[in-house]
């Protein structure tokens, strides 16, 4: 009778360790969770910063503006321009 | 020690006996009595405190280990058909301060000056000028706030905000609209769209450890919805050219306002639309509201000449004249009870196609009175007149078409060619629509659809080939529109020059216009341009729009790759000098 208490004594302690464990362990994984969803937040953010400036920079506005200005670029005139026909006219109805 | 306890325990052995005294009576009863009573009394707090009045505890208790923590949730994006971002949110802070608690060294107050970029003296201002509440530094950059908020400075918060930023500046302000306060529409499609933009943030109790940190979920709140993305009809790039030829005119002409709507005739999508004057969205402190107008869908005009293909549709669509059909338009005017109706240039018989070509006001007078009044109004409706376009903008209007059954002659006469009727630019190219397809009208809309998509039959297909042909005819010498020609490509398309209405009457103020679509053989698209009182000494729709028309369709089919359909020495102007034909 006694042996057999002690058994299940021995196995109540372990269980109860385990809890305190594994309540550990669930603890320090959710922590590890919360940090990783707060970097991809903070990527999250950085995202839209960039797409934001990739945008801003990508303009046509500015792109022309730096091809006149910067790069002395111009837009051809009819005279300058040469339209070359295809030697089979291929339908691309799109 | 051992002498002490001896002497104690001597003391003790040598002492007298204590007397005996008497105890009360009722000494024990009452203390076995009295002592159970407190310890009730004591169960008696604890069972109320853990049930019956254990609110107070548990919101105290909680307070210190569990926390609601906000789930930002931040509103959509609009992009352009490809994708290109037109408006998007950023998270940004604004620091504020309790006046009377903000507690600031004047090391400190230098520090946070030298991070915020402005002299200390304005964020002492901003702190005398309301004791209760003062923002700091609004919408500020989340690493700029964090260096402000690391001088722990007493009484001052942080807040987390996000602002709306539109990469397109004022190209596209009129489409795309504002966001306000709290990130809500104001303008535009964020205003009309704001219920499909808006994100909700959410909210979740979670357990916190000594650093503040989370460590385990309590429960969800409430779920963060995130806003959705809306992609428009919009081309960023054939806005941009639409934009540019317009702002270039209007300098060119001095005009004081002016629009250009670009329509995909496959799909009636708005593929550009441009306004002037604008302003940038970005920076609209001190923005006029006038600026804020999206003309092209909230003010009408009188379209003028750019009508008469209408009305030239109904009568061949009812069988009354064909293409080659002569009208009598000499001697230049038609008089009707006390009106008359003029042409600027008197011409004599003109065929139907002619008077389309050349643009004559008596033709299309007497084309119209030929009419019964219900067939030219069902023809208008049909095209759309005196109905709002449905694009999905807010506020956009209907323009004003009277009900045939108050029409007088006269009247009828001069909405024979525009006049005595009001549309908005947007209903004026879909209208076009139906020269451009065969005889339908598409629906248009701002927003991207996939594909064909199938309008409403107004017009016979011979009719619609037939005003197409009269409207490339215009755009050729002897037309009114030779300057609305492209290399490479056949355009069609009708130029209007209209007097301004102001109180009762006409002014010698105007309104060009044209519109038009291109390539003729295969039209993929429909451009209309309105120049608002062009005061450089040229007004005529051929002379101020029409050149606008050929630069912006010319390089929009170009940057669509559309395969050419005309050779390329297609353009045959008039000789220099010679004067080009208009009529108003």
């Amino acid at each position: 009778m006694t042996r057999v208490n002690m058994v299940l004594l021995a196995v109540l302690v372990a269980c109860a360790l385990s809890l305190v464990t594994s309540r550990h362990q669930a603890r320090r994984l959710y922590v590890a969770l919360e940090r990783a969803q707060a970097e991809a937040r903070a990527y999250d953010i950085e995202f839209g910063q960039l797409q934001l400036e990739q945008s801003t920079w990508g303009m046509p506005a500015r792109v022309e503006k730096i091809a006149r200005e910067q790069l002395k670029m111009q837009l051809p005139t009819a005279a300058r321009t040469e339209i070359v026909a295809l030697p089979a006219r291929a339908e691309t109805p799109r | 020690m051992k002498a002490g306890a001896t002497t104690l325990r001597g003391a003790r052995l040598h002492a007298a006996p204590a007397p005996a005294r008497a105890l009360p009576r009722l000494r024990a009863p009452r203390g076995f009595g009295a002592l159970p009573l407190l310890f009730a009394g004591l169960v008696g707090r604890s069972v109320y405190l853990q049930w019956i009045d254990n609110e107070f505890l548990q919101t105290q208790g909680s307070a210190r280990y569990s926390r609601a923590l906000e789930v930002p949730a931040h509103r959509g994006r609009i992009v352009d058909r490809s994708g290109e971002a037109l408006a998007l949110s950023t998270p940004v802070k604004s620091l504020w301060a309790f006046p009377g608690k903000f507690d600031a060294s004047p090391a400190q107050l230098a520090e946070l000056a030298r991070i915020l970029e402005t002299p200390p003296q304005k964020i002492t201002a901003r702190l005398a000028a309301n004791e209760d509440f003062a923002f700091i530094a609004k919408q500020i950059p989340p690493e700029v706030s964090e260096r402000a908020m690391a001088l722990r400075i007493a009484g001052l918060h942080d807040q987390n905000e996000y602002r709306r930023f539109y990469p397109g500046g004022e190209t596209t302000a009129h489409v795309i609209g504002f966001t306000g306060d709290h990130d809500a529409g104001q303008e535009g499609i964020e205003l009309a769209q704001q219920s499909w933009l808006a994100g909700a943030p959410g909210s979740r109790r979670v357990i916190i450890n000594r650093r503040n940190e989370a460590v385990e979920d309590v429960a969800a709140i409430r779920a963060p919805q995130a806003g959705r993305d809306l992609a428009l009809a919009l081309d960023t790039r054939l806005q941009y050219l639409a934009f540019r030829e317009l702002k270039a005119a209007i300098e060119l002409h001095k005009a004081k306002a002016g629009g250009l709507v670009i329509l995909d005739v496959k799909s009636g999508e708005i593929l550009a639309l441009a306004n002037w004057p604008t302003y940038n969205p970005n920076r609209r402190d001190k923005v006029a509201r006038d600026k804020m107008r999206n003309r092209a869908l909230t003010d009408v005009f009188e379209p003028g000449s750019t009508l008469k293909p209408f009305t030239i549709a109904a009568a061949l669509d009812a069988g009354k004249i064909r293409p080659e059909t002569v009208i009598q338009t000499a001697p230049g005017s038609l008089t009707i009870g006390s009106h008359t109706i003029r042409d600027v240039h008197a011409a004599g018989p003109l065929t139907v196609e002619q008077v389309i070509q050349k643009s004559s006001n008596v033709g299309a007078a007497k084309v119209a009175l030929g009419l019964p009044a219900e067939t030219m109004w069902t023809m208008f409706t049909e095209a759309g007149f005196g109905t709002v376009p449905k694009t999905g903008f807010p506020g956009e209007v209907a323009g004003r078409l009277r009900p045939a059954k108050s029409w007088k002659p006269i009247e009828q006469a001069t909405m024979a060619y525009g006049h005595g009727i009001s549309v908005n630019l947007v209903q004026l190219a879909r209208a076009y629509t139906m020269f451009a397809t065969d005889g339908e009208v598409k629906p248009v809309t701002l927003f991207k659809t996939d594909g064909h998509v199938a309008g409403r039959p107004a017009l016979k297909p011979e009719t619609a080939l037939a005003v197409r042909r009269m409207l490339e005819l215009a755009t050729q010498p002897g037309g009114t529109a030779p300057k609305a020609q492209v290399i490479g490509y056949r355009v069609a398309g009708k130029t209007g020059t209209a007097h301004k209405l102001e109180g009762r009457g006409y002014t010698n103020k105007y309104v060009s216009s044209f519109v038009g679509f291109a390539p003729v053989s295969q039209p993929r698209l429909v451009v209309a341009v309105m120049i608002d009182e062009p005061s450089a000494g040229q007004h005529y729709g051929g002379a101020v729009a029409a050149p606008v028309f050929s630069n912006v369709v010319g390089s929009a089919l170009r940057m669509l790759g559309v395969p050419t359909d005309a050779p390329v020495d297609n353009v045959i102007l008039p000789p220099p000098g010679s004067e080009i034909l208009e009529e108003t």
